[in-house]
Formats: C-alpha cells, structure tokens, sequence
C-alpha cells in the first residue's frame, strides 16, 4: 500500500506527466473551442438567409439557363457549327433545372447537434487521451530505468512483479482519474456548445447510454495504450524504445505494409492497418469497401464489395497486443540481470 | 560473534556468443561478523561490485550460496531488505527530483518515517541543497545522497560499495568518522574502496578478491603479519659483531640480509626466537623491530598487480587462486 501511494505521488510528482498531460488538455480544450466558433445555432433567421440564398442560385441557374438557350438558337440560325458538340442537336434540351433542386439547407450554416456530432467527440477525445498515456506511461517507467532510479527502488522492495505491476497499478490509476474528469468536462463542454450553437434535441436515455457505453470503451483503449507503452519501455529499459518501437510500427508496419499491400493489389488494405481497428472498437463496427469489385444488384447498380470488421475483431487484437507486451514485460522484469 | 553475511562458493558466469564464457565470480567466499567495519578488496574487474549485486538481489547466481541476517538470500530477500542499507558502484538518481524528494519517495516506498530523510541529509552535510534537483548536482554530492539513501533506512548492515569516489578530503574524512560512528553504534559496515590507506584506518577485517576468488581475508592485522614475509630488522650493540651473527641466524635457517649496519631477516615467526638465539651466542640485540608492511603492499602482492616498469599491466592479470595458471596468467578472461 505504501509502495502504491509512493508510486501515485511519484507520477505527480513528474515534470513530464504534468506536461503531457497539460499538453493534451489543451489539445482538447483547442478542439472544444474550434467547435464552438465554427458553428451556430439554427433560428428563423438562418432559415430564411438560406432560403434566400437558395432561390438567388436557382434564379442564377434558370438564367444561364436561359443565356445559354438563346445563344444556341442564335448559333443554329446563323448555320455556324465550328465548336462541335458546344451545344447539343436541339436547343430545346437545354432547359432550367427542376424547381427545388436547389435546397435551402445546402445554405444553412454549420451547427452543432449533440445527438449527432458528439459519438465523433468521444473518438477524438479518446484518441489524444491515449496518446498521453502512451507517452506518460512509457515515460514513467522508462526514465526510471534508465536513470537507475528502478534498481535504487528494487534495494528497497526486491519483489520485482511486485514493484513493476504497482508502478501499473499507480499510473493506470493516474490515467483513469485524469479520463473521467475530462471526460466529464469534454461532456458538459460539448453539451453547452449543443445548447449555444446548434441543439441538444432528441437526447433520449437510450442515446445517453449509447455514448456512455462508447466512452467506457474509449477508457478502456486509453487504458490499453498506455499499458502497451509502460509495458515497451520497461521492456527496453528506455522511454526512446516505446516511443521508437510506436513510430517503428507507424512508419514500417503501417505505412510500409500499406505500400507493399497495394502494390499487391491486396483487397481491403485498411484491414492490416491499427487505426482500422482502434475505429472498429469504437463506432462497433466499420465497413470497409473495396471499389475495384463490383456487385451488381437487382437494379443493375454496382455496389462495392465491403468487408465488415467489429469491436469484437478489435477486441481481440487489443487483448493480444496487451497480453503480449505485459507478459514481455513482466517475464523479463522477473529474469534479467539489473545492472 | 555471529555472522552477519557468509557467501560460499558463489559463482556468476556471463556468457557472450561472441567471446564466449567469464566467470565474474568463481567460487568466492566471504565472512563479515556483527559490528565489524569489513573491507572489500580488489583490482578491477575482480568480481566486487558483482559480488554486492548478486547479495542484494540485482544479478542472479549461477551458483553458491548467500546468508545475510541469518537468512538465506535471494529467497528471503523481502522478508531483509529492510535490514540492508546498500549503495552499489555510483548508484543514479532520477535527474530532475530534488534529493528531499528522492529521499522522501524512497523513504514511503520503504515504510521508513519521513522525518529519516531530513536527519540523513543533516548528516552526510546535504541539508542546504537538499531542495536543488539532482541534475545540478556535483559528484561528491550525488555521492553523498547515495549515502545518504543507504543510511535512510537505518540498517543493520551497511554495504558500501565505492562511497569515497568522487568525494573531497574532508569528505572521505567525514566518511571515515561516519563509519566508525555507525559500527560503533551496532551497524556492520562492508565497505568496498580502492583507496587502501583508508581501508587500513577504518577496517577491523578484510576480504581481498582477485579474479572472481578470495585470495586473503581476516582481521587486517593479522592478514597484514601473515604477508610481511616475517621481516624482522636486527642491529647489534657492536657492529662488527653482524656477521657471526649473521652466521648464526643462517644456520638457524633463517633468511638473511646483511646490510652494512643492521640485518634484515625474512621468514621469523617469532621475534623472541631471533633473539634468544643470538644471546645464546653471547651476541646482544640493541634492536628487534619486525617490519611493518602496509595494505597496499600485501593487497599489490597477493593481487599480483604491482606496476612493473616498462610494461603495461591489463586489467585481469592477477592472481588467480585455484587455478592451474600462475600468477599474470589472464586466466578467467574471455574464452577461459
Ligand atoms: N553485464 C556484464 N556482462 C559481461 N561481463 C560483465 C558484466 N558485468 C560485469 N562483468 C565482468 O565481471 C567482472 C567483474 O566486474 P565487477 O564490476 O564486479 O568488478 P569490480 O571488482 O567491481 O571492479 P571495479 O574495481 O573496477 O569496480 C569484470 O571482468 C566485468 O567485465
Ligand atoms: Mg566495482
């Protein structure tokens, strides 16, 4: 219990915690005033200004409509038909579009809809706050190891597993603490900007409970990454190797694997890629489709071929990558020689 | 006295594909018994710091066994850690915390009353900068916070490996009252240090390792007349009485040197005998004095690493005990 106190005050206590985390609450706070300011509530007025704006461009179409019209019956009199296939053979074709083809709400100023916008909020929220606590979780425990200050701590309490899964145990806690009291902020943010520029309308229970369930899977891919960049660097002793080992994978796993599948000529490329999934866990399912194929439906339209992938697919891939980077690390933690 | 550490024929072998096998430690024993300030000797690379990892839990033995307390180490490492103030070989601190802080975060990892680490900087002469990070602080000073870590838990056995490195004159100075202060109070004190005289000064016992071996160990006295070779210098009332006496001590099979006004004997193991020898000649001794060696005599010859001109001595070209190799012979390198 001690030793898990000792570890909490330890992180606090951390200039590159406060940091990161600092970093990211901006980066939040950047996105929820961005929001803010770029969109606007939906009154009579907006109404009526895009209801003007829209039968100014259908009145604008009709005439060019009509210019056009006269200047190929001028063309066709005057038996002039260099610019072949400038106008089509019968004049008449060229009519004003249908009434109404141009609508008022293409005119209506962005506005911010709760029900609508703020699942997406959630996935943002959730992918800044895990990548803080992919960085503070590596940066924790690795600046430890390679400043010595793990071996001074395993002169005090030898049992390693112990020490290293407190450590966790501190910086998850950390973790979930700063993510629920953002998240809060984030909600009760997003709502206000609902009410002041654009609506909270149709929030029912059942799209509260919705949001709460994409947010607590939101923790929990928190939770994973920072475990996953605690688990990599106490694994390579070194805060540089979770961080080298992330972009490695970025820039060679992804990037590269993305090249050489469609160099391939692979189908559904974006099922080898990570943020692929880490979508799929959130939204519970993606679809992916594949516009090379076509499936001819009953009314002869071509639909693409699509390749559904779910949280339970995701679900899988984050228990292997945790289970194996933990285990790494907790393997080696009990093995290796500290010198 | 009972034993506060015995290590018995503890082995740690590192393994390189390329260079194949060193044995670090082969086969090394050691006895430090309760309240003794107990020096640790040997030229680099012997195996000390290796030693000292291995007793506190950080490498793994390949063999051997360890007791510290009564308790067989690392099995019962939790259960004596508490008991086991260590610093090992410039131990690091994280950079950017201030040495209170350092103290403090190690102090509640350990359950040890925060009101230790304000008593500890007091001592090692810390207090002032007790608030600076650690990062801005010079060698001597992280040095003295190391101290200052290993004595936070008020231990009973104190194992230093180093501490005098980097520190100034008055600072080994103070090192040295600190040591004897503590080992008077009760504590066992295993102290590692090039630095011999000081050895000498402070030590009750030592051990000396060459090679990953123990080559001497025991009370630095006797350790001390057990390497002076039993050199004992004579003179005489009369001179030109030197070489009857000379004669004489020969006969005896004692070694002898004749310098143009004393004689200088090797291999007496009792002063009294040399003596009663030469009164029984009617020869009478003005003075017997058996020459004193120092620590660093005995450790440069047990060791075997005196510098010889002319050539430059690798680190382990040392005694090697045991073993089929003489003296010199890098045995238990790379490759052995
Ligand atoms: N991790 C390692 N891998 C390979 N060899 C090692 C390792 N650590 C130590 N050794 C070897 O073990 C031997 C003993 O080293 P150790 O650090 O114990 O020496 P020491 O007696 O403390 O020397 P010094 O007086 O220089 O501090 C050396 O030959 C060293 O090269
Ligand atoms: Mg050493």
């Amino acid at each position: 219990m001690s030793l898990y106190r000792t570890e909490l005050r330890r992180l606090g206590k951390r200039r590159f915690t406060r940091w990161a985390t600092l970093l990211g609450l901006l980066v939040l706070g950047a996105v929820l005033v961005g929001v803010f300011f770029t969109n606007e509530k939906i009154g009579p007025d907006q109404q009526a200004a895009a209801q003007r704006q829209a039968d100014q461009q259908y009145q604008e179409q009709v005439h060019w409509a009509e210019q056009e019209r006269a200047s190929c019956e001028r063309a066709k009199a005057a038996g002039e038909n260099q610019s072949e296939g400038r106008y089509p053979p019968d004049c008449a074709m060229i009519e004003p579009p249908p009434q109404g083809s141009v609508e008022a709400r293409w005119f209506l100023p962005s506005t911010f809809d709760f029900r609508g916008s703020f699942e997406e909020m959630i996935v943002t929220f959730t992918a800044i706050l895990a990548l803080v606590g992919f960085v503070v979780g590596a940066s924790f425990v690795g600046a430890e190891w390679s400043s010595g200050g793990m071996m001074n701590l395993l002169l005090w309490r030898p049992r390693r597993l112990t020490v290293l899964l407190t450590k966790l145990a501190a910086l998850l806690t950390g973790l979930v603490a700063l993510t629920v009291a953002a998240a809060a902020v984030w909600t009760a943010g997003f709502w206000l900007v609902g009410s002041l520029r654009g609506s909270t309308a149709k929030m029912t229970g059942g799209a509260w409970q919705s949001f709460a369930l994409t947010g607590l899977r939101g923790l929990v891919l928190i939770v994973v990454a920072a475990t996953i960049g605690f688990a990599l660097a106490s694994l390579g002793r070194h805060t540089a190797m979770a961080l080298g080992g992330a972009i490695g994978l970025v820039v060679v796993g992804q990037f590269g694997v993305g090249i050489l599948l469609s160099m391939a000529g692979t189908r559904f490329i974006e099922a080898w890629l990570l943020p692929t999934y880490a979508l799929a866990w959130m939204r519970k399912k993606i679809t992916l489709e594949n516009y090379e194929a076509c499936n001819a439906t009953y009314y002869g339209e071509c639909k693409p071929e699509t390749l559904d992938l779910t949280w339970q697919h995701a679900s899988i891939l984050l228990a292997v990558g945790l289970v194996a980077a933990l285990g790494a690390a907790l393997v080696t933690m009990r093995r290796r020689d500290i010198a | 006295m009972p034993a506060v550490l015995e290590i018995e024929g503890l082995r740690k072998t590192y393994k390189s594909r390329r260079r194949g096998v060193r044995h670090a430690l082969d086969g090394f024993d050691m006895l430090v018994e309760q309240g003794q300030v107990h020096g640790f000797l040997g030229p680099n690379g012997s195996g000390k710091t290796t030693t000292l990892r291995t007793l506190l839990g950080l490498i793994r033995p390949n063999g051997g066994r360890m007791v510290i307390l009564g308790q067989e180490v690392p099995a019962a490492l939790p259960a004596v850690a508490g008991q086991v103030g260590a610093i090992v070989e410039s131990p690091q601190f994280f950079p950017h915390f201030t040495a209170r802080d350092t103290l403090s975060l190690l102090a509640g990892a350990g359950e040890v009353p925060q009101n230790r680490v304000d008593e500890v900087l007091e001592q090692v002469g810390l207090r002032d900068r007790a608030g600076e990070r650690v990062k801005t602080y010079s060698l001597g000073m992280k040095q003295r916070l190391a101290v200052a870590s290993a004595l936070l838990k008020n231990p009973k056995l104190l194992i230093l490996d180093e501490p005098a490195n980097g520190l100034d004159p008055g600072g080994i100075r103070e090192m040295r009252s600190l040591t004897r202060d503590l080992a008077a109070s009760g504590m066992t004190v295993l102290l590692s240090s090039h630095i011999l005289g000081e050895i000498q000064l402070i030590c009750d016992s030592v051990t000396i390792i060459s090679l990953g071996r123990r080559v001497a160990f025991g009370p630095v006295d006797e350790v001390l007349a057990e390497h002076s070779g039993g050199g004992v210098r004579v003179r005489l009332e009369a001179a030109t009485d030197l070489p009857r006496a000379a004669d004489a001590l020969t006969r005896a099979g004692v070694a002898v040197t004749a310098e143009p006004d004393h004689l200088m004997l090797a291999g007496v193991d009792k002063p009294a005998m040399v003596s009663r020898l030469l009164a029984e000649q009617g020869l009478y001794v003005s003075e017997l004095a058996p020459v004193t060696v120092d620590l660093e005599s005995v450790f440069l010859e047990l060791t075997a690493t005196a510098a010889v001109p002319g050539q430059h001595r690798q680190v382990d070209e040392s005694t090697k005990v045991g073993g089929a190799g003489q003296p010199g012979v890098a045995g238990g390198g790379w490759g052995a």
